[in-house]
């Protein structure tokens, strides 16, 4: 092709010509949403405190039931459409988690319960337990360095 | 020089094939766009009754394989080849669904450009005498394709606006030998053209300089102009691709803009149905064009339409190791009479 | 009972802000969701270990904790109890056993979940 562009301009001519998201409009819908998971999550912490449970428990009980709730809108086919509109708000908290667990467990069934769901449930999730926990041990022999 | 020969990329048909019969079925979103009436089917869900996404994608192509032939009032014993392809890994939507056909197959890859790389070939097989009767035919399937390209279904992301949909459909042509038209009288096939676009979520903007590329070529080899044509439609460049092809197309020196169109944009209604940028897939050119552009070409409305459909050749593993996306665009320019 | 009002209040604000970050890096970066995840987690577990992160969970309860950062801050946080425990044995046991409740349900809630529901196409 007689090339008018080099491969840099044309990048640059994309950029103008492709729309950018409404950036306001969505975060305000994450900042929204994501709240609002929050406060159900500080709704069930204040029931358990209230019944006596020790920090430690409440914080254990609150995952179990946080990721139950983002376990069973994905299943029941709630949780993309939630997705769509709110964004970084059902993707940051821990129920968009437990999205990202269901959802290629539900979609490679198809492939068994072995190798589909079985291996393919961590495909999103996994980095994230890769990296939260190696950053964590990192974490750990650096304070116990810096106490000797 | 090879005898039929025109230019860089082109190739002259001296015993141009008839399309003689078309097909197409699409998923339920397709079928509540503005192209609806044109399809010969409209399925109800996704699934089709199968066990997974794939097998529903085999059926796509296996009943559109079934319709053409109704239509043609032919049997599968008298199809000398059947050219076909698709996005899935290995192409087992075309492997699957034509595993019983009972047709010499020749399995091809074009991405998105499938349905024009197989009518290429299958014209050049008639024309060069080696077959009476070839079955060219496509599917795209939107939830096999998020699948093996991009998310699960049910992971709750959001898609920017650059974004297109995959269709659900497949769709195919029957050339003939011998039949009344809508003719194939010229190729032009594509070169493959990477630009750097890295962004599998604008693909439009990766796929238009291909899409530039044949076109311009084609116009060259042939010395052909826009004038030559009723309709110039590209496959699936989508709202962005399209703009940034018309303008690239007329720094060229060819002003296509007010014949030109693309199947993308054409097959859903982008606000009603938040399809972003619009269509892709194997099966949007080509349903599109077995649907709408050949009703259009029988019924006198289009006399002359030159037809290419692009493909991004790219996969989940070259865009996770860093590559850019590379493209291609296959035309065939399609002619209702003879004698021009 | 005003109290019980403002942590439903901070929790709200401090998890909104959080997410708003995670949009804005998802409109303006080509970063991708499994991506902000990471980084989040990481976030969560580095603040937490400069001591910083604790301030957040103070002020906005669940509304730090919630989020994926929240997830990093349960690791270490639970990381250097049994490092002052156990020493540099801790380090590797810590995390693991204060999300265990997470993890076990990610597991078995996933699977539940995919053997109970199929995937839906999108309109």
């Amino acid at each position: 092709m007689q090339k008018t562009m080099t491969n840099k301009e044309y990048q640059s001519y994309v950029e103008k010509m492709t729309p950018n998201s409404k950036t306001g409009r969505n975060v305000l819908r994450a900042f929204l949403v994501g709240g609002l998971i929050c406060v159900v999550g500080q709704f069930i912490s204040n029931v358990l405190k209230m019944k006596g449970y020790g920090q430690e428990q409440v914080s254990s009980i609150v995952s179990l039931i946080m990721i139950f709730l983002g376990a069973l809108l994905t299943g029941l086919n709630i949780y993309d459409d939630l997705g769509r509109y709110a964004g970084a708000g059902s993707i940051v908290p821990i129920t968009g988690f437990a999205n990202s667990i269901v959802s290629p467990a539900m979609e490679f069934k198809s492939e068994g319960y072995v190798m589909g769901v079985g291996a393919r449930m961590f495909v999103i999730a996994g980095p994230v337990l890769v990296y939260g926990i190696s950053t964590s041990i990192v974490a750990g022999i650096i304070y116990f360095l810096l106490k000797q | 020089m090879a005898s039929k020969r025109l230019g860089k990329q082109t190739v002259k048909l001296q015993n141009p094939p008839s399309i003689t019969s078309t097909a197409s079925i699409v998923g339920p979103k397709e079928g509540k766009g503005p192209l609806r009436l044109f399809f010969d089917n409209i399925i109800e869900d996704e699934m089709w009754g199968e066990k997974s996404w794939e097998k529903a994608e085999s059926k796509l192509i296996r009943e559109t394989f079934s319709k053409i032939l109704q239509k043609a009032g032919k049997t599968s014993q008298e199809i000398n080849y059947v050219i076909s392809g698709d996005l899935l890994n290995q192409c087992i939507a075309a492997n699957f669904g034509l595993r019983e056909s009972d047709v010499p197959f020749f399995g091809v890859y074009g991405a998105c450009s499938t349905i024009a790389e197989s009518m290429s070939i299958g014209a050049m097989l008639v024309d060069g005498g080696f077959a009476d009767d070839v079955v060219c035919i496509t599917s795209s399937h939107f939830c096999s394709a998020e699948k093996q390209f991009r998310y699960p279904l049910e992971l709750g992301t959001q898609r920017p606006p650059a974004a297109q949909w995959t269709v659900t459909g497949s769709g195919g042509v029957l050339l003939s030998g011998k039949g009344p038209g809508p003719y194939i009288t010229h190729i032009t096939t594509g070169k493959i053209v990477d630009m750097g676009i890295k962004d599998a979520n604008n693909m439009g903007a990766a796929m238009a300089p291909a899409a530039v590329d044949t076109i311009v070529t084609h116009f060259k080899d042939t010395g052909f102009t826009p004038e030559s044509y009723d309709l110039i439609l590209t496959g699936d460049l989508g709202a962005i691709g399209k703009e940034i092809c018309i303008e690239l197309v007329k720094e060229q020196g060819f002003n296509i803009a007010n014949i030109y169109n693309d199947c993308g944009v054409m097959i859903f209604d982008r606000e009603k149905q938040d399809t972003h940028a619009g269509g892709s897939g194997c099966g949007c050119a080509a349903t599109v064009f077995a649907g709408f552009v050949y009703k259009k070409l029988m019924d006198g409305t289009l006399k002359n339409v030159l037809f290419i459909a692009t493909g991004a050749l790219l996969s989940p593993v070259s865009t996770q190791q860093g590559e850019s996306i590379p493209s291609i665009a296959h035309a065939i320019s399609i002619t209702t009479s003879l004698n021009q | 009972m005003d109290n019980t009002i403002m942590t439903y209040v901070s929790a709200f604000i401090v998890g909104g802000v959080i997410c708003a970050v995670g949009q804005i890096l998802i409109d303006k970066t080509k970063l991708t969701s499994a991506r902000i995840l990471v980084l989040f987690v990481s976030a969560g577990a580095v603040l937490t270990a400069l001591g910083v992160y604790q301030k957040l969970v103070e002020i906005g309860g669940a509304g730090a904790t919630i989020p994926l950062t929240g997830f990093g801050y349960n690791l270490v946080t639970g990381t250097f109890k049994e490092v002052d425990k156990l020493g540099v044995l801790g380090a590797f046991t810590g995390g693991v056993k204060a999300a265990a409740a997470g993890i076990a349900a990610a597991i078995f809630f996933g699977y539940l979940m995919s053997v109970a529901f199929t995937p839906k196409a999108k309109r």
